[in-house]
């Protein structure tokens, strides 16, 4: 199985941005659905059948950058890198048994808020439910974005990084008074 | 089965011969026996036809991916069998070959070998206690079903002469085997395997061309090449709506290139299609059984691993062909013995996607076929 050209696709959309150390396409949420029927009808490409559909919550965190300072000396910074969450799409073609291609659209962990791409892919239905349980990210134009494997009553999005678990789901949906003091100065039975 | 009346939101009253109308709403499951686990459906009735169905799970879940997300890598090998309990064998190698694109580890023949044994063998497991399901949904209690147990034993004392487990077997390493087969264990083997066409003759005879299934499964439930395609749908499932799509080809991941066999697929898409193309894989998978017992070579079971399995921060995606379909893992390493994200794309839970399409105009009945047709776990649909 070969894969595919990210080039032929940054052709078409320029704007999308090549992530060599992950090998992914980064599309705007904008900009996704657009991109997805385009790689869905394209004539020799043909991606019918995305396989995998996931999220991935990065938090805020501090990284060393190099710049160069009116001196004009190099100098080391500490740049605050800001916390988002990928929604990646692994798309292969089932007619020509081609693949995959990555797909990711990136939001801000506050309000995330994504292009969604069933209409376009049916798979995507329930996978994109599923990350909308675990991670808080809204699809927009979703046909029935509920709560998939948590209850509807449950609170929070257990797959995020930060995530603090209850002492216990029944007795205490949500961690809060002196079980979240215990869980801040650092791990707590549960 | 627990049922109530309701009135559904959008819901047209329809007189019929002077009396009103009204759906029905049951809520099937989760504690019934047709559905394999804990699942539920909500179905909407207009007498027995299902006008609406929402699949309702997540009953069994304890969020696999966060508790592998924080153990080293090998730590969540014996939680992987627990995704889907019948094929522990393919789930290892699944997140196996994941795991073993991330370093570079050359993986020995006999190794390579034994692996291509355990998924066929465990695929023949898979399809056969299917079958049997599948005819205990359609009411044919018991006999069907202990007859493929019978067989399934066999192949499980196999599994637990090999690994030491019948079922939750942790067999498979990064790099190759656990421990290697016990002596006379491959004659065992070949002994099963020939002996199994024999019951799969009896077992065709006996429920292929039966009336009732006839009856019961023929044009139900059907799936369009279209749908299938675009829902994402893999495994029996996709093939029996005709599309020639098995990653054992397609991939040819591990040693599946040096076999010689068929893929199976049907025309229709319905339950019998279904049923049908698992019962001819097993046929395929007694094939590939055959030549890889012959060929088997000695040698050692294990690549040259790393003690500690520490790799470059890379993203990768590895999947198989389980029996059920699809079974990949999305693995994003980030240079600690801890995988930053850990994903499990189970193809029963993809494959649900669907069960509304297939059962609406449907009979209520039918829903029970259906939703045995498409070969669910619960373990791995919750996660």
């Amino acid at each position: 199985m070969s894969g595919i050209s990210h080039e032929l696709v940054q052709q078409q959309f320029p704007e999308a941005e090549w992530d060599e150390v992950a090998g992914a396409l980064i599309v705007a949420p904008e900009k996704a659905q657009e991109v997805a029927k385009w790689l869905l009808d394209h004539d020799t490409l043909t991606l019918d059948y995305c396989s995998n559909v996931t999220g991935v919550d990065y938090l805020e965190r501090e990284t060393k950058g190099k710049i160069i300072n009116d001196a004009g000396e190099e100098e080391t910074i500490n740049k605050i890198e800001p916390g988002r969450i990928d929604v990646v799409y692994h798309l292969y073609s089932m007619r020509n048994k081609t693949g995959p291609l990555v797909l990711k659209q990136q939001t801000e962990r506050d309000k995330a808020e994504v292009a969604s791409l069933t209409p376009v892919w049916r798979s995507c239905e329930l996978q994109e439910r599923e990350i909308y349980d675990l991670f808080g990210v809204k699809f927009k134009g979703h046909p029935d974005l509920r709560r998939i494997l948590m209850w509807d009553e449950f609170e929070g999005y257990p797959m995020r990084k930060d995530y603090i678990e209850p002492f216990d789901y029944e007795w205490e949906p949500t961690p809060h008074d002196e079980i979240l003091e215990k869980h801040k100065k650092g791990k707590v039975f549960v | 089965m627990s049922s109530a009346t309701a009135t559904a939101p959008n819901y047209e009253l329809i007189p019929q011969d002077g009396l009103e109308t009204n759906l029905l709403e049951v809520s099937m499951g989760p504690h019934h026996p047709s559905t394999h686990g804990v699942f539920r459906m909500d179905v909407k009735l207009d007498g027995e036809t299902v006008v609406d169905l929402k699949p309702v799970f997540g009953y069994l879940h304890r969020n696999h991916e966060k508790l592998a997300e924080n153990m080293s890598y090998l730590s969540s090998m014996p939680f992987t069998d627990r995704l889907d309990y019948f094929n522990s064998m393919t789930n290892n190698w699944a997140y196996a070959l994941a795991a073993e694109k991330l370093v570079e580890i050359e993986i020995p023949e006999r190794a390579e070998y034994l692996r291509v044994v355990m998924a066929e063998l465990t695929r023949l497991v898979n399809h056969v206690s299917l079958v049997g399901f599948f005819a205990n949904d359609l009411g044919a209690l018991g006999t069907p079903l202990l007859y493929a147990f019978r067989e399934r034993e066999k192949i499980l004392d196999l599994f637990e002469q090999a690994s030491g487990a019948r079922m939750m077997c942790n067999y498979l390493r990064f790099g190759g085997l656990r421990c290697d087969v016990p002596n006379g264990w491959l004659d065992r083997a070949q002994e099963v395997v020939d002996r199994f066409p024999f019951f799969l003759d009896e077992y065709e005879k006996l429920l292929c061309e039966n009336e009732i299934i006839l009856s019961r499964t023929q044009g139900v439930g059907c799936l369009s090449r279209e749908l299938a395609t675009s829902a994402g749908i893999t495994g029996p499932m996709l093939r029996a709506s005709g599309v020639n799509y098995d990653l054992r080809k397609v991939d040819a991941y591990g040693i599946y290139d040096r076999f010689n066999f068929r893929v199976p697929y049907g025309e229709v898409g319905d339950c019998y299609d279904r049923f049908m193309v698992r019962m001819l894989e097993m046929r395929e998978s007694l094939e590939i059984l055959k030549q890889a017992l012959k060929d088997i070579p000695e040698g050692p079971i294990m690549g040259n691993a790393p003690r500690v399995f520490k790799p470059k921060p890379r993203e990768v995606y590895g999947r198989i062909e389980g029996p059920k379909g699809e079974l990949g893992f999305y693995i994003i390493a980030d240079g600690t013995p801890k995988p930053y994200r850990y994903r499990v794309r189970p193809p029963s839970f993809v494959n649900l996607t669907v069960l509304r399409d297939m059962c609406l105009g449907q009979k209520v009945a039918d829903t029970v076929v259906i939703l045995g047709s498409i070969d669910i776990v619960l373990g791995e649909v919750d996660r």
